[in-house]
């Protein structure tokens, strides 16, 4: 038995040979879940899945997770990403079944490659997201969407846990349309979606600090006294590099790996 | 519809830590439509206090699986909602609901809530109320859930005893099966009599007490003339005792919240019982005898337990771990099988006699290597023989000075205040134990950077100990000990500077004190602290002392009773206590007795490797001490990725 002596490293974990991207979806109730909620049932659905993680070392192992910008609590994702470090190589298909089924219902493995420089943050500019806002005509916020998009700029505040910050929306909106919702199933809720339910769609470029659905309502707001009469709900529905045409290029690229859901 | 989710979910996004109310954790269990209209009885399980600290509570979690498992129950769980949702159910008329259907509270059959500690009372009746359940008992009919009370607190129930319809004394794993099929049996024969006739059946169930089937009269000097059963109630209710630990290995695949916690690991309960005779201890007494789970029993609950839930951490749980008769094998055991996998392991109450260095390193060996933590629970060595917790400071500085050579860096130390007989002096005693830790620690890792954290609890009188008839200390007297002995641990700069010291001032302990050893007059008290809007009373940012002190006065003014006379006043040997018709097994004679002998600073031993002494247990629950070594052995498991199998062809 190796018995750990003071400046020793306690744990001579094995190395990385391999990372893998991958990415997930939150959705229906688990979209209340924050980071640090996803980042803990991550961490046990890796053991539980027998996925062999690499580990930091010291006298408190981690196991060898890297995020990229989380979605917010309340907000549901199609568009999650993580990069997992791996002691020996592993099919990333295998692994997007394994971890799927060793996750909850409601945070959904999508797909999985092997990755490829350069980084996942390199890959990433933009965010596209639907919000949905039940109770709201479509025509009053059509309305409110050209009044905001006629500004320059539109400064709203937030309070966050480091004080009042100023952050101006329509800088960081690159494209906002709205649709009304037809049938289908509600994105957010997996659940029925209210009929007549107008959907916004924007496109909001990476800022500091991150321009969120609620800040791109409170703009709506500013411009336009639009208050939805219940809480909107929002997905984010992809993450990556804007193009000329205001659209998001797949940030996992062409390597791509289709889970088997 | 049953689910409340629809109406709850629009108001998730207003409150903090909503990922709390969602459920959906791995292995809950969730009944569909046609199971819950095909189950005849279905339980709400709850746990009466916040998510984080419910969702751990392993005795939830072993009726949970228990009654799922049955084909004729099943079970959901609910805990208490902070006071910004409650007032938006409140607002927008969503009921008390489970968080594994969102279903309400008020369409179970049975709400079955584990008291732990006293000071979640008035979260039950949020819950009766955002249900639509009447507070009291007397409203009730028969379309509402049956409300049972368990869990430790429900040796003296009786300040609940308006709010809940049956208690269950003792080991849950069986009686809530003799439960599931009283209500069962009723239901099926179309519900004869009413709720009246399921109190009296369940007023004859083994374990379960109906405090409305029994009258309590009270004398001209305030105390109780008489507890009257009617009815054909038993006069005495004795608790349950599960003989074979073994036989309930629960839980088998433990809840994995989504949400943070306060307890992130697997825990496994090696036995149940402790006889070490520490006379303020409730636990120690009401759980007797010991039971040991086999080696082999652990090592499957481990290894299910480990594989089902991905947890890093393994908690040994028990009330005292060290004292595992083949402790030493379990904790090789696992550590060998564990090796290399960062999985760690846990013993969360050890006691320094029964600790050695072997044992500290074996638990380390896969994980981390934090603080180790002792309660010598007294600071003199003659308050320790009052309370007869019998660990010597010799012992605690031997420990500490092996633990500091092998690269620990840290002991906490846990006390408490306002025991019996105590002076200034015993609590002034800490101070030096802590600044002899200290040196031992830097003489033995040869550097300064060591640490020593002195915790120390205000001590409440509970019922069924030995200590049942003494007198709690007022907090005035509390907090005035522990200044000065914040000031003697800051007397000596050099040590005192690695000394922490944290404690609560004596206020909630005096309340406790109150609940615990109250008699059914205190319920008014509860109910009007509640009305005032008294929640959480656990969590020093909700509790108000006044608004306790200030109801007590009203309620039991009138009454011509006080909260000191609940509290701060001795007992005599006659007097009737307000659990005395409720039978944990101990003898009130010996429990007397041992009264008598800690006035005196004598000592008892441990029946476990002496001669019985008659407390009583043995003989009432017909079951005697279960102690190894069982003969079996922990499966040696030496698999390369101990948790999830083979499943990326390891080799």
């Amino acid at each position: 038995m190796a018995r750990v002596r003071p400046g020793e490293a306690a744990n001579p974990a094995p190395p990385t040979v391999q990372r893998i991207r991958v990415r997930f979806a939150k959705r229906g109730r688990l979209r209340f879940l924050s980071h640090r909620d996803i980042a803990r049932a991550f961490e046990r659905a890796v053991r539980r899945a027998g996925v062999p993680v690499s580990h930091s070392h010291g006298f408190s192992p981690h196991p060898r997770l890297s995020w990229i910008g989380a979605a917010p609590t309340g907000a549901a994702s199609e568009a999650e990403y993580l990069e997992i470090g791996l002691t020996r190589e592993v099919d990333p298909a295998e692994l997007v079944e394994a971890l799927d089924r060793a996750l909850p219902s409601g945070l959904d493995v999508l797909e999985a490659v092997v990755a490829t420089p350069p980084a996942l943050a390199d890959r990433i500019d933009a965010v596209r997201w639907a919000i949905e806002l039940p109770g709201v005509a479509e025509g009053e916020l059509r309305t409110a969407v050209d009044a905001l998009l006629a500004e320059e700029s539109v400064v709203i505040e937030r309070v966050t846990p480091s004080g009042r910050k100023q952050i101006d929306v329509r800088k960081a909106l690159v494209k906002a349309t709205v649709v009304t919702a037809s049938n289908g199933p509600g994105l957010a809720t997996g659940t029925a979606a209210v009929a007549g339910c107008a959907i916004l769609t924007a496109v909001v470029r990476q800022t500091t600090p991150a321009v969120r659905p609620d800040d791109v309502l409170g703009a709506l707001d500013v411009v336009a006294g639009l208050t939805p009469p219940v809480p909107a709900r929002a997905t984010r529905m992809a993450q990556g590099l804007l193009d000329d045409s205001g659209d998001l290029a797949d940030p996992l690229g062409t390597d791509r790996v289709t889970a088997q859901v | 519809m049953t689910s409340v989710f629809p109406d709850l979910e629009p108001l998730l996004p207003r409150v903090s830590k909503p990922v709390q109310y969602v459920g959906g954790e791995l292995n809950a269990q969730v009944a569909d439509e046609d199971e819950w209209d095909a189950t005849p009885v279905r339980w709400a399980l709850m746990y009466p206090d916040a998510y984080e600290v419910g969702l751990p509570n392993q005795g939830v979690m072993i009726l949970y699986e228990v009654l799922n498992e049955r084909p004729d129950a099943l079970a959901e769980r609910c805990y208490a909602v902070w006071p910004d949702l409650e007032a938006l159910m409140r607002e927008h008329r969503v009921p008390a609901f489970t968080v594994d259907g969102h279903r309400p509270v008020g369409d179970f059959d049975v709400l079955g809530v584990s008291f732990s500690t006293e000071l979640g009372y008035t979260n039950l009746l949020t819950t009766l109320d955002l249900a639509g359940v009447p507070l009291h008992t007397a409203d009730r009919d028969e379309t509402h859930p049956v409300v049972l009370m368990g869990g430790h607190a429900a040796f003296n129930p009786e300040p609940m005893a308006d709010f809940v319809d049956v208690v269950a004394l003792g080991d849950g794993e069986e009686v809530v099966g003799d439960i599931t099929d009283v209500v069962r049996e009723w239901k099926a024969e179309g519900r004869p009599g009413g709720r009246a006739e399921l109190l009296d059946r369940l007023a004859i169930t083994d374990g379960c007490y109906v405090p409305a089937r029994y009258e309590v009269s009270y004398g001209d000097d305030g105390g109780i003339a008489a507890v009257e059963p009617v009815g054909g109630a038993p006069r005495s209710v004795q608790k349950r005792t599960t003989r074979d630990l073994d036989e309930w290995p629960y839980p088998k695949a433990p809840l994995v919240p989504l949400a943070e916690t306060v307890h992130e690991r697997a825990s496994v309960e090696i036995f149940r019982g402790c006889t070490r005779g520490c006379r303020f201890c409730q636990a120690g007494m009401i759980t007797r005898p010991v039971r040991e789970r086999s080696l082999q029993g652990i090592g499957e609950m481990v290894d299910s337990a480990v594989r089902a839930s991905g947890f890093d951490e393994v908690g040994l749980l028990s009330l005292s771990s060290a004292d595992h008769s083949e402790i030493a094998e379990i904790t090789k055991g696992l550590a060998d099988r564990y090796e290399g996998s960062n999985t760690s392991l846990s013993l969360p109450s050890t006691r320094v006699d029964a600790f050695n260095i072997d044992l500290a390193n074996e638990i380390s060996r896969n994980g981390r290597r934090s603080g180790l933590t002792f309660a010598p629970e007294g600071g003199s060595e003659r308050i320790r023989r009052v309370i007869n917790k019998m660990v010597s400071e010799e012992d605690l500085i031997r420990t500490v000075s092996e633990a500091f050579a092998q690269g620990w860096r840290q002991v906490k130390l846990y006390f408490m205040c306002g025991l019996p007989t105590e002076e200034d002096e015993d609590v002034l005693e800490i101070a030096g134990m802590a600044h002899r830790v200290i040196k031992a620690g830097r003489a033995a890792s040869g550097h300064n950077d060591v640490r020593c954290t002195i915790s120390i609890g205000g001590f409440v009188p509970k019922p069924h100990t030995p200590f049942q008839w003494a007198a709690q200390a007022h907090p005035d007297v509390v907090d005035e000990r522990l200044r000065k002995l914040r000031e003697a641990v800051n007397s000596d700069r050099r040590l005192g500077r690695n000394v922490g010291m944290r404690y609560h001032d004596g206020k909630p302990s005096l309340i406790e004190g109150l609940l615990a050893r109250g008699d059914r007059r205190v319920g008014r008290v509860v109910e009007r602290v509640w009305r005032e809007g008294g929640r959480f009373d656990g969590w020093s940012e909700h509790f108000s002392f006044e608004r306790w002190t200030e109801s007590a006065e009203a309620e039991l003014g009138p009454l011509g009773v006080s909260l000191d006379w609940f509290t701060t006043r001795e007992r005599d040997r006659d007097e009737v206590l307000p659990w005395d018709h409720l039978d944990s097994g101990l003898e009130r004679d010996w429990l007397w007795d041992d009264w008598q002998e800690a006035l005196a600073g004598g000592e008892q031993d441990d029946c476990r490797w002496t001669p019985c002494f008659d407390c009583g247990v043995c003989p009432s629950t017909g079951q005697d001490i279960q102690v190894g070594p069982s003969g079996t052995q922990l499966i040696p498991l030496t698999v390369a990725n101990p948790v999830g199998g083979n499943r990326f062809g390891s080799a």
